[in-house]
């Protein structure tokens, strides 16, 4: 099977002399399918489905998949990037804020920018980065001490770097910037610390502001009669994911993040909008078009920090542009895109703090399901039945796949919430055998704690397709290919090609370290390579020659 | 917001009195033992392993100074005590419960019939009459098939020592199950669970062997949610199951 497939590449490869070598422009990342030897953007393309058109890996080759290279972090962090690969060229960040232009081929490096973040930086969970964007040859990337650096991506020498909030009130940028037309967009961390959250573009040549959008409305602001008090000034509502973005409809998507504090909500009555909302923003000046709030009210933490992934399918038989999102609150969503309309939602996880959705998609709360002093038993506990890694929709097999926690819970006590500049602002400890950011102590693990999967739904009606089962849970992303394949991992350090119809284990390679990171693949010289960061290290893979 | 704090704390300051702390709050186990670990970490050094270090202020006692309820306790910890040696601790809200839940612990375990025994006399009848080092170990002494029990005082409370000795199906850890695993072949396999993926089970089994086992070579495999540990209900008076506890109580790990 192997040779005629690469004969086949090679020949395509061959017809196609010079189509690539330039700059990134605009014109490319619009059309990033055209090219899918390259993973130009942090989901791979605007649509942010995570699915790539090739299809060298195949279902039956994918047992033959072997390292080709590794590289080796200094950093202890999780490793939580997704790399950029552009004509050859891979572009990688490590935590906290260093830059790699590695040979995507061979893993030697072509120039290393090291940022060094002030001391101010706090952020919540962990001083990680999770890549960088491109728009002609110059790299954008978000810092911890909530800076936004512009790079030039062959010398790797800083062009600008401007500040995007104060690291001392515990303001951070951890996601990878979208790019839009001559923008550069970014969300803010920091909802733990009672920011005011916000999304904002910035012009790409200068790094001056163009637009900015207040995830917490300010007085006289649409949405500000949902905060009681002044707690909206403390309100979170974080951005920390990349969002997508539709041409056609000229729409940013972003998914907002709790409010502040999070397991205690005495101060701040009502819906607390735009927090665990889905948002639609005017690309070119920032103004919303739409929201749909997931978690009205939230005492659990429960962000809607998720990629809003795009797809145009069938809708009860007819054409429609939708959006997908499994959420951290346990609810697999399907909503129109051009007007935020619910169209289906259901379970996806074992859920109790709600007993279901009503009609236009607002959950109806489970009696006595608030945090209490005492502790309250929720399912799912604190990171959700999924959280901020990357799904993906394959158009061939029309599944969505989630990365999910299965029968996962938290006994959250509430405490009190007092907000102290810089400082911790959650009101309540959520407590859970199953460790929240990486693996803990190895031999805890029972059926009690739940468990991971790769679980593959049909958005059409919710039906579970297929899961994948782990022991422990997963914080990976997940690829897949034209050819059907699923690549994914999990938090015990395996990493696995699956079959993207049925779920059958192909290949798995055990990498000692958890697969936290979205996995991409790309294209250098009629060879796909697939790449994923576990542990401290970014490994390579292709097939055997 | 902080300025509610402030009357609370001023009020006890003024009155001088030591407060023992309320039970107000039903904390975990697993707070208790995470607690033990953060404290070692962070109050060890001036409050001493028995929580009394400093004067006027004593844990297993309940006494302290400035503090009544969970929430005070709470706050100190947060921001320390201006003008003391007390700093601020820069810990998360689930660690500063699971200090409280520590914390709390030790005035129960002190408090408690079982915990107020003889430890010399709990030692000799832990290694004779209990013949515990069959399958325990401490400071390097005895088997290794069941849990090290080296630093056992410093993580567990009276209440569940005592629960332990006396109905072990009931007090199971997770960390201490045991599997039980058939092979292809028919062979059968028991041992303490070490570490477990979705795709292997590593364990210790009954002659101190680490065997690691491939899942799909398994024909059954089970993880047992009994002890294999014999209940001592019984058969200690409850005199010397005190003194057994107050011993195991006594052990703070190596330091």
């Amino acid at each position: 099977m192997t040779k005629p497939i690469l004969m086949t590449t090679f020949l395509t490869l061959a017809a196609v002399p010079g189509a690539v070598f330039g700059q990134v422009t605009w014109d490319r990342l619009l059309h990033a399918e055209r090219e899918p030897q390259n993973w130009l953007t942090y989901s791979g393309n605007n649509n942010a489905q995570r699915y790539s058109t090739l299809s060298q890996i195949s279902r039956d080759n994918a047992k033959n998949l072997e390292m080709q290279w590794v590289y080796q972090a200094r950093s202890l962090e999780k490793f939580e990037a997704t790399p950029l690969v552009v004509d050859g060229v891979m572009y990688l960040t490590e935590a906290p804020n260093t830059v790699l232009a590695l040979d995507a081929k061979t893993g030697a490096t072509f120039w290393v920018y090291e940022y060094r973040p002030s001391a101010d930086a706090r952020p919540c969970c962990g001083a990680v980065n999770r890549g960088v964007a491109i728009l002609g040859d110059t790299l954008f990337m978000g810092t911890i001490d909530a800076h936004l650096v512009a790079i030039d991506a062959k010398a790797g020498r800083p062009i600008w770097n401007i500040q995007v909030g104060d690291p001392k009130l515990g303001y951070s940028v951890t996601h990878a910037p979208l790019v839009v037309k001559d923008k550069v967009i970014v969300g803010v961390a920091g909802a733990e610390y009672g920011i005011r959250g916000f999304i904002a573009a910035y012009d790409a040549a200068t790094g001056k502001e163009v637009w900015r959008f207040n995830t917490i409305p300010g007085p006289g602001e649409p949405g500000h009669e949902t905060w009681t008090g002044d707690s909206w000034q403390h309100g979170g509502g974080s951005a920390w994911i990349t969002g997508s973005y539709d041409p056609s409809l000229n729409m940013v998507y972003w998914g907002v993040g709790n409010p502040g504090a999070d397991w205690n909500a005495d101060n701040r009555k009502g819906d607390n909008l735009y927090s665990d909302c889905a948002i639609a923003l005017d690309a070119d000046t920032g103004k919303l078009k739409w929201y749909f709030q997931f978690t009205p009210h939230d005492e659990y933490d429960y962000d809607a920090v998720q990629i809003p992934v795009l797809v145009d399918a069938n809708w009860k038989g007819s054409p429609r542009k939708m959006m997908m999102w499994a959420n951290r609150n346990g609810f697999f969503y399907v909503l129109d895109r051009t007007n935020g309309k619910f169209l289906y939602g259901t379970p996806f996880t074992k859920q109790t703090w709600a007993v279901g959705l009503d009609e236009a998609g607002r959950p109806i709360r489970a009696p006595n399901s608030s945090p209490t002093p005492q502790g309250t038993l929720v399912y799912p506990g604190v990171q959700g039945g999924t959280n901020w890694y990357s799904p993906s929709y394959s158009p061939r097999t029309g599944l969505f796949y989630i990365s999910t926690w299965v029968d996962y819970y938290m006994n959250v006590a509430k405490m009190p919430a007092e907000y102290t500049e810089g400082q911790r602002y959650t009101g309540g400890a959520p407590r859970s055998p199953v460790p929240t950011l990486q693996r803990g102590p190895i031999n805890t693990w029972t059926a009690e704690n739940g468990s991971g999967e790769v679980l593959a739904v049909d958005p059409n009606t919710g039906e579970k397709k297929w899961q994948f089962k782990m022991t422990d849970v997963t914080g990976s992303g997940i690829l897949t290919t034209a050819s059907d394949v699923v690549f994914s991992g999990g938090r015990e350090g395996f990493f696995y090609a699956l079959d993207a119809r049925n779920g059958t284990m192909l290949w798995k390679a055990a990498l000692g370290g958890q697969v936290a990171s979205g996995p991409i693949t790309y294209r250098v010289d009629g060879k796909q390579y697939v790449a994923v960061a576990a542990g401290h290290a970014l490994f390579t893979f292709a097939l055997r020659q | 917001m902080r300025t509610l704090a402030i009357p609370a704390v001023a009020l006890v300051l003024a009155s001088g009195l030591s407060i023992p702390l309320a039970a107000q709050q039903r904390y975990l186990s697993s707070d208790v033992e995470a607690g033990s670990r953060l404290y070692r970490n962070n109050c060890f050094a001036c409050h001493g392993p028995e929580g009394n270090s400093i004067p006027g202020v004593d844990f297993r006692r309940g006494q302290f100074k400035r503090v009544s309820t969970d929430d005070d306790l709470f706050r100190v910890i947060v921001n320390g005590v201006p003008g003391t040696s007390m700093p601020p601790t820069s810990v998360n809200d689930a660690a500063r419960l699971a200090l409280v839940a520590y914390i709390r612990s030790l005035h129960d375990s002190a408090t408690s019939a079982a915990g107020s025994g003889d430890a010399a006399r709990g030692k000799i009848l832990f290694e004779g009459k209990g013949t515990c080092l069959t399958c325990h170990r401490v400071n390097g002494k005895g088997s290794r098939v069941a849990p090290d029990l080296t630093e056992v005082g410093a993580i567990r409370t009276a209440e569940y020592l005592e629960r332990s000795i006396l109905a072990p199906n009931e007090s199971i850890l997770p960390e201490h199950r045991v599997v039980r695993a058939v092979t292809r072949q028919g062979a059968v396999i028991t041992g303490r669970r070490l570490n477990e993926d979705t795709h292997t089970i590593q364990l210790i089994d009954q002659d101190e062997h680490l065997r690691s086992l491939d899942k799909s070579e398994l024909k059954e495999y089970t993880l047992l949610t009994t002890s294999s540990m014999p209940s001592y209900q019984g058969k200690f008076s409850s005199a010397e199951l005190a003194d057994i506890v107050t011993y195991l109580l006594s052990l703070k790990g190596v330091e």
